[in-house]
């Protein structure tokens, strides 16, 4: 089957099968950011925004993506670049494989709760699963970022 | 990984249910468990545009459609004050927030997972199950049923009652090794255990509501628990009165937000 | 050797400079191995032994190889018969060649019966459905105490090698090494003590779960040779490994590595290549095999599980005298790092208490099982082995009413002591004692030893921890670096390290900044290609700060005399009247200056000396690096759950090179060790099946379970490393189970001895007098 729906503010349209998972079709499409950790939606790497809510594109059936908003981080270039040099200034990627997702999870919150407190970003940003870094030091670039931000809403 | 080959946006209930009454079709609500347990299946019918979302307040009760995310429930204002906030303690410990973005109320009352927080959480609070052919059935005993072939529209939540969750898990975002859910209405106290790790029952109801602990060690000790790769049956049943005395003081100390 | 620049230089040793690749992994870019796979690339996918134990008597693949869309299916009969060793060492490697890519002989649990390459991956899955197998079960081997002349052998077969007869290793007893390591008198030692521990620890083989799965893609490139691009932390080793598996010449084959999602030493493991590697030599099609978790989760190299018998002998103040360990290993189904892990357990933990230790004996025996094969995970048999040693120090602590603490400060090993349980090598930099003191004031040892009870009826308590490793292997380990003086005086630094996102791309590019006196933004880097990287053993055995590190500090030496020359050339004087100032090479009279620029750029000009350096390094030491770490936790006394409230680490890695970067691989190893201690379960079932088979039955610890993590570093100077480094990547994982463990017992007075530590343990456990 096809569906047409919007990529990154862009209207796009995919040849798909049935069973196939917005994850799926996404990687067909060039939207390398995207990863899959799991097969069990336990791991948050393939996080992107769907209607502009941070849904896990292993589990969302491409089919129910017609005619609505998808969103990848290769969409949001220049808030990654911000939140991006945030985390890397703690050193916060290490591998980088999960960052994506998490990039997108972050920018949910930013949305949802621009001054949540540290517990409050933990429990959001739960989902996201990272093996290297500790979370300690992903939590302090999020709060910094989250900070330039608000520093910036506030102006 | 479930398989499908056609894939179908129903727009209407009745085209769902009759689409449904055969078995090689199969209802897609949050898709989280449905793509794991590897199905094969002719058509998927997908509800998301029955514009059965919606979380409603009436009178008496509230009504959640069937393919309202676990996360509207979590953070909706009115659900929560009614129940002193029970729907984002005993949810927010699942998976993470793109999870319960996608999956859905209808979805886990469904599948009847021994481990549903969700389904713990409603059987406490007397929750009916709407199904588009049957109409009104209660929760208590559609936990029971074997799985069929009508429709989950909406779950209703009576209010006027009370609620706590109690669980304990392995780790902050796991399933639960055993969950108690307490709610405390005119009737008295209802005490519901899930992760058991079969079906989550109700497994006592019409308690006094300060009943004591050896209430609870009764009440263990009649219960039927099991053993998984979480725990032993042991364990589930050593802590079981626990939980039950916590979550039996929490309702007591639940004040309306 | 290490030449200390103190100069100031913008992004040299000790800034915390942002990785050389964040702003592309921070922006999506697609930088991994499936990222960059070729479109037309063949999907292949394994069909997996149902079996722990089997012989496959019949296999009938016609009706797959029909199906549309199918380019392969391969069983036994289509591989080279030469046997190898996934593990990724130095030839010879320890590790027995006792594996072929498909073997009709299945010894665990998803041992690939087949491989199956399609155009896509749902027609892969579809062929495999329809291969025909019929087995004969053989008897399983699931409990390693039972592996040691069990009638049932694993590997019988003729044509199993050991190269390193050495280690022991012997095919007709399930046995992969077997040995000792003594000194002195420890039976004696033991007698005459006032107090002897005894006791048996457990550890599980835990997963690396690295976010990346196992994955590789293969092509054959312009000149017609195998290409192999993989998420591998051993390029140089699989090139070896795959061209004695599929028995073509090493000129045939080239291994690229890209960025890689994580290793922990999984990735020390061609674990995958092999499989797309045949695909392509028998299709010419480029093809990529992409682990699913549960692959990565069932089929991969896991950590050896062990169990540990320590003896600990002390006099009634205190004193320890004599450690005798016994080890025995669990290699699973193939011996991939099954010699070497084992000899960590000892090495690596006995000689912490070497100040007044008379005798030590340590003695191991690694056994073949029919479960998944093991490898190497970070901490690699230390982590294991610490885990017994440093409990059995806590519960000496507690027989002798001893802190703990004050026991360790009176047997920890000093700076200058030799350790005989370490090859007789001497910590020459050693900073262990300022590490205790520096955890004890973050945790607030003097206050909360050993608990408290809460309003709420909880208990806090803290436990205490002390680690060490190693700094590569000694006379094995080697990296090279080559350094090239390019347009503008830019430097392109070449390295065969795999940088796995731990940042030793950027780290050892502050080393060569620092020695070349220039800004890191001057150094380029990029990943390691066989063909064209210099030589490097790979990253492990926390060896590339401080092997490949040298290495960096020599290239930079050789490379500064080169610019030095040409510079004095230009200039028209003798090189000792020269000197080299980073952007310029000046003399010493400050008569007369040429610009780097200048000199790069002549050299490029019809000249004759090439302005480039290589130079390998290798270490005939190991220096370890130490540690300390105390956990607090809340213990829930009623349900037993333990909520770990706080965890501070204090590391000795000698001079810190990159502190963001340092301290990351901090939290994240202590994060692992978390995990193993409290949340990851790994488990099988009676029939040898992994039930812990994906991220929702094997819990890796997410943010909320462990949300405060704190470390500092206790700076030594370790003469043999590159500007006084140590290495930090492994020990970091050594300390939480530990000491967890005892805050454990200090909650609840209930001792685990085997991994994971579970509410249900504490609950139901006996409590000890």
């Amino acid at each position: 089957m096809n569906i047409e729906f919007v990529l990154n503010g862009r209207k796009v349209s995919a040849a798909i099968d049935a069973d196939d998972s917005l994850y799926k079709v996404l990687r067909g499409l060039g939207m390398h950011s995207v990863k899959c950790g799991c097969e069990t939606t336990n791991c948050g790497l393939c996080t992107v925004h769907l209607d502009g809510k941070a849904v896990l594109s292993c589990s969302v059936p491409a089919a129910r993506c017609a005619d609505r908003e998808v969103t990848t981080l290769e969409g949001m270039q220049e808030e990654a670049k911000r939140l991006g040099a945030c985390l890397a200034g703690e050193g916060a990627e290490q591998c980088g494989f999960c960052a994506p997702g998490l990039m997108m999870n972050v920018f949910a919150l930013a949305k949802e709760n621009p001054h949540a407190t540290e517990a409050e970003i933990d429990a959001f940003l739960a989902g996201n699963l990272c093996r290297c870094s500790g979370y300690v030091s992903q939590r302090r670039a999020v709060q910094k970022y989250l900070e330039q931000i608000c520093g910036e809403v506030r102006a | 990984m479930a398989k499908y080959r056609n894939y179908i946006v129903a727009q209407s209930l009745e085209e769902a249910y009759a689409l449904n009454a055969k078995k090689s079709a199969v209802i897609v609500a949050g898709n989280m468990w449905l793509r794991m347990c590897g199905l094969n299946k002719q058509t998927a019918i997908d509800l998301s545009a029955l514009g059965l979302d919606k979380i409603e307040e009436t009178e008496d009760a509230f009504v959640i459609g069937s393919m309202a995310t676990l996360r509207q429930m979590e953070t909706h204002a009115a659900l929560n004050a009614a129940f002193g906030g029970v729907f984002r303690d005993a949810l927010v410990p699942i998976v993470g927030t793109q999870f319960r973005n996608t999956a859905t109320v209808g979805g886990s009352v469904y599948s009847r997972f021994g481990f549903s927080d969700v389904s713990a959480l409603l059987l406490a609070l007397n929750a009916q199950v709407m199904l588009h052919a049957r109409g009104a059935v209660k929760l208590s005993d559609y936990q029971q049923e074997a799985w069929d072939r009508d429709i989950i529209t909406h779950i209703r939540i009576p209010k006027e009652q009370r609620a706590a969750v109690q669980s304990v898990r392995l780790s902050a975002t796991d399933i639960p090794v055993l969950v108690c859910a307490a709610s405390l209405s005119e009737e008295g106290l209802r005490l519901v255990l899930g992760a058991r790790p079969a079906r989550a029952q109700i497994v006592a109801d019409r308690l006094a509501p300060d009943c004591g602990v050896e209430t609870f060690e009764e009440i263990a000790g009649r219960t039927a628990f099991g053993s998984n790769l979480r725990a032993s049956e042991a364990y589930r049943r050593k802590i079981a009165p626990v939980l039950m005395l916590r979550a039996a003081r929490a309702c007591r100390e639940v004040t309306q937000e | 050797m290490s030449e200390k620049r103190s100069g100031r230089v913008i992004g040299g040793v000790g800034a915390p400079v942002p990785k050389k690749d964040a702003p592309a992994l921070l922006t999506g870019k697609p930088v991994y191995v499936a990222d960059i796979a070729p479109r037309d690339c063949l999907c292949v996918k394994l069909m997996h032994s149902p079996h722990a134990h089997a012989m496959i008597e019949e296999i009938d693949v016609s009706r797959a190889q029909k199906l549309p869309g199918v380019a392969c299916v391969l069983t036994y009969r289509d591989v080279p018969g030469t046997r190898f060793t996934q593990a990724g060492q130095t030839y010879p490697e320890f590790s027995p060649y006792d594996r072929l890519i498909l073997d009709r002989h299945l010894r665990c649990v998803g041992d690939p019966v087949a491989i199956v390459a399609a155009e896509t991956e749902k027609q892969a899955l579809a062929a495999i459905r329809l291969i025909k197998v019929k087995y004969q079960i053989l008897p399983a081997i699931l409990d390693a105490r039972e592996a040691m002349d069990n009638e049932t052998l694993i590997h019988p077969e003729e044509s199993w090698r050991a190269l390193v007869p050495s280690c022991g290793a012997d095919n007709r007893r399930n046995l992969v090494a077997a040995g000792e390591d003594a000194h002195g008198d420890v039976e004696a030692e033991l007698a005459a003590c006032d107090i002897v521990i005894d006791r048996e620890y457990t550890t599980r083989a835990n997963q690396q779960c690295m976010m990346e799965t196992f994955r590789a893609f293969t092509r054959i490139d312009t000149y017609g040779r195998l290409e192999v691009v993989s998420s591998t932390q051993v390029p140089f080793h699989v090139r070896r490994i795959l061209a004695t598996a599929l028995e073509m010449p090493k000129s045939r084959v080239r291994v690229v590595k890209p960025r890689i999602g994580g290793g922990f030493g999984a990735k020390q493991t061609a674990v995958c290549e092999q499989y797309p590697a045949i695909v392509t030599v028998k299709t010419g099609r480029p093809a990529m095999i992409v682990y699913t978790r549960e692959e990565s989760m069932t089929l991969s190299s896991p950590r050896h599980a062990m169990r540990m018998h320590v003896r600990l002998g002390a006099m009634k103040d205190g004193t320890i005298r004599a450690i005798d360990l016994h080890t025995l290993s669990n290699t699973g189904a193939y011996g991939e790092h099954g010699p070497t892990t084992v000899g960590l357990s000892g090495h690596k933990s006995i000689p912490l208490y070497t100040h007044n230790m008379k005798a030590f004996r340590f003695a191991w025996h690694t056994v073949y099982t029919n479960t998944m094969s093991a490898g190497a995970y970070r901490g690699y048999g230390a982590t294991q082995g610490l885990f017994a040693v440093e409990s059995a120090v806590n519960e000496l602590a507690h027989a002798l009413h001893m802190d703990p603490a004050a026991l360790r400060e009176k047997n920890i090993v000093r700076e200058g002591e030799a350790m005989p349980a370490y090859y007789g090598e001497t910590a020459q930099s050693c900073a262990i004692d300022r590490c205790i003191a520096r955890a004890k004031e973050m945790i607030g040892w003097a206050e909360k030893y050993p608990c408290r009870t809460l309003d709420n009826g909880h208990i806090r308590a803290v436990g205490m921890a002390l680690a060490m490793q190693g700094s590569g292997i000694s006379g094995v380990d080697t990296g090279a670096v080559m350094i090239r003086l390019g347009d503008d005086g830019i430097y392109n630094m070449s390295i065969g390290a795999t940088d796995m996102g731990t940042g030793c791309d950027t780290i050892l590019a502050q080393m060569a900044a620092q020695s070349l006196e220039c800004p890191v933004d001057n150094i380029t880097v990029h990943g390691v290609d066989t063909d064209t990287s210099p030589y490097d053993c790979g990253s492990y055995a926390s060896s590339t700060t401080y092997v490949t590190g040298m290495a960096v500090v020599k290239t930079c030496e050789e490379l500064r005399k080169k610019i030095i020359r040409v510079g004095a050339q230009l200039m028209g004087c003798r090189e000792e009247e020269a000197l080299f100032e980073g952007s310029c090479v000046k003399k010493a009279d400050e008569s007369a200056s040429v610009t780097l620029a200048e000199i790069a750029n002549a050299h490029m000009t019809a000249n004759a000396e090439d302005i480039s350096a290589c130079v390998s390094n290798g270490s005939p030491v190991s220096p370890p690096p130490f540690m300390c770490g105390c956990a607090e936790i809340d213990l829930d006394p009623l349900t037993g759950e333990v909520r770990l409230v706080d965890y501070a680490g204090v590391v000795d890695c000698g001079t810190v090179i990159n502190p963001n970067l340092a301290k990351r691989q901090t939290e994240g190893g202590l994060l692992q060790g978390i995990g193993m201690t409290l949340t990851e379960c790994p488990t099988i079932d009676p029939l040898g099946r992994t039930v812990s088979n994906s991220f929702l039955q094997y819990k890796i610890p997410a943010r909320v379970d462990a949300p405060s993590i704190r470390v500092a570093f206790e700076p030594s100077y370790e003469p043999t490393g590159p500007f006084g480094a140590k290495s930090i990547g492994e020990c970091v994982i050594n300390t939480p189970a530990p000491a967890i463990a005892d805050a454990v017992y200090n909650a609840s007075g209930v001792r685990v001895r085997d991994l994971p530590i579970t509410a249900e343990k504490i609950l139901l456990g006996e409590q000890e007098a």
